[in-house]
């Protein structure tokens, strides 16, 4: 019969020799192993001091992103809640108000945004449904907590602060946004429709 | 003036007790690191500089934890138990030589709490007492893991120190003597029992492995097969009393071989350099802690190499192993002792 793969191995089961039989050579080599290794440099990264480098495509915690002059780019389309598969994301639309122009850059806004940080599985969907340009995945990670309330991400945790914002270029680099304009892939034809609605929104 | 001895005994038996606890102590801190170090990992290291202050963490929480004792149980067997096996554990230090003597205004005062001319024997008598401990905490815990742990370590204790009895007979041969003070005494200047008794010391550390329960002997305790063992059933500080206990034990172990086989507190080329009594003391009680701390990670070593005997291999290993090498090693020891006359008698 031939074998499945090439790593098998014919066990012997002979007679232990005298030496083998005083095991102490056996166990004597067990332990300069064991000893080789104390003196070895330790790949152990101490987490909250150190960080481990993360993949530039690595998908962690939401941001909103703001527009160049600080208003938020969300109009509570919807499409996001729509694309998530684990339907983590709830929002609430409101009408911006006449004077709130430096705030909210549509003339529709997300009055309330959560995102269920323990539905999330952080596959992209939302990113890629975005007609606006505005969510996406950061290379921050969720922090852990004891409660699960704590995981319901509202706008205070998700929209950028105005003072600090988070840096995308890691994931939105210029590579990334040129594919996202072929439309031949499959993968991309949802952006391109996506495409034509913000063109016939605006 | 005639106070003064007891007083002195009385700061070294408090002085030993604080060490031997302190020692217990940094030895679970040890143990941790060092299996941490020999897996590649860093160990603790979260308490205090390089996790320092972990094992007051550790008792912290061994206290703070839940009381538990089985309604089924025995219970005043149940607390008796640990108290006895820390007990038996403590008690092992009183004959150690810990140095030579200091001498503080023309007197001299030992550094040994009290010298029993039968100093082995009380020894070997307070370890057998240990397995008490373990028996009456595996049996009084009404769990069959606990039965089966504590019939183990007495069944192992039983066998391992037939094998350890003979081998000190061979030792006690060529020293002459049973008083670990004039055994330690004897080494000095690099005349070491381990170079006299070679096989002699090795069957003695692999029954002092199989005495304190330590791996590769641990199948009292043995997790993977009996939840612990003898302490299945225990929680907060019996536990820890038990624990601890195995880490005295280990201390008291590494220090009976030392001075047995491994000089003591002696050193060769030592008393060139030094004359002065009283630093040579000092220097003896340092050369002393660093062959137990050797002996601690040396029992922590190869515990973290060697996976566990199985039960019939540790009992062919102790009756048809061991206790026929330690019966051959008095024979050989015997005949060369009486070499020239059994020369004599047969040359004539």
């Amino acid at each position: 019969m031939q074998a499945l793969t090439n790593r098998s191995k014919v066990v012997s089961k002979k007679e232990m020799t005298f030496v083998e039989k005083l095991y102490l050579p056996a166990i004597f080599g067990g332990l300069m192993i064991t000893v080789s290794h104390f003196f070895r440099k330790k790949p152990t990264i101490k987490y909250p001091e150190q960080k481990r480098e993360i993949a530039g495509v690595f998908r962690g915690q939401h941001v909103l992103k703001r527009d160049e002059i600080g208003a938020e780019r969300c109009t509570a389309c919807g499409l996001c809640a729509v694309a998530c598969p684990a339907e983590a994301i709830t929002m609430t639309a409101a009408e911006r108000q006449p004077g709130e122009e430096g705030l909210y850059r549509e003339e529709k806004y997300a009055a309330k945004y959560e995102i269920n940080m323990l539905r999330c599985i952080f596959c992209g969907d939302c990113e890629e449904a975005c007609p606006k340009e505005a969510i996406f995945l950061t290379d921050r990670i969720v922090q852990a907590d004891y409660k699960r309330n704590i995981f319901v991400y509202g706008k205070d945790l998700l929209v950028e602060p105005k003072d600090n914002p988070i840096d995308l270029s890691k994931r939105q680099t210029p590579e990334v946004k040129e594919f996202k304009h072929h439309t031949e892939y499959q993968h991309n034809q949802t952006f391109d429709k996506k495409q034509k609605i913000k063109a016939g929104g605006h | 003036m005639v106070l003064t001895p007891i007083i002195f005994k009385i700061i070294l038996v408090l002085c030993v007790f604080g060490i031997t606890l302190l020692v217990a102590t940094y030895s679970t801190y040890a143990e941790r690191k060092i299996a941490a170090f020999l897996q590649d990992r860093i160990g603790p290291d979260r308490a205090g500089p390089f996790g320092i202050l972990q094992p007051l963490a550790d008792a912290v929480k061994m206290f703070m934890k839940e009381e538990m004792i089985p309604t089924v149980s025995n219970k005043w067997l149940f607390i008796l138990g640990p108290a006895l096996a820390l007990l038996t554990a403590c008690m092992t230090g009183v004959v150690i030589p810990w140095g030579k003597s200091l001498i503080i205004g023309g007197h001299e005062y030992s550094l040994q709490i009290t010298d029993l001319n039968i100093g082995i024997l009380y020894l070997f008598g307070v370890v057998s007492l240990g397995v008490y401990g373990i028996m009456i905490g595996g049996w009084a815990s009404n769990n069959k893991y606990s039965l089966l742990g504590g019939i183990r370590a007495s069944s192992q204790m039983i066998s391992y120190e037939v094998a350890m009895g003979l081998s000190i007979i061979a030792l006690v041969m060529t020293t002459g003597t049973l008083s670990l003070k004039d055994i330690a005494a004897a080494q000095h200047g690099g005349h070491w029992n381990f170079f006299i008794q070679p096989l002699g010391c090795l069957i003695f550390i692999i029954c002092a492995f199989a005495e304190t329960n330590r791996a590769p002997f641990d199948l009292a305790e043995c997790e993977t097969e009996l939840i612990g063992g003898y302490h299945t059933e225990y929680s907060s500080m019996k536990l820890g009393f038990f624990l601890f206990a195995e880490y005295i034990n280990m201390f008291i172990s590494s220090a009976v071989i030392a001075t047995f086989y491994f000089g003591g507190y002696n050193m060769p080329f030592v008393g060139r350099f030094v004359h002065d009594p009283n630093w040579l003391a000092v220097l003896g009680i340092v050369f002393m802690f660093a062959k137990i701390s050797f002996g601690i990670f040396f029992f922590m070593w190869v515990r973290w190499t060697i996976p566990r005997f199985r039960y019939d291999q540790l009992m062919n290993l102790g009756w048809k192993v061991l206790i026929p090498l330690s019966i051959l090693n008095i024979v050989v020891t015997g005949v060369f002792m009486m070499r020239h006359e059994i020369m004599a008698y047969f040359v004539k």
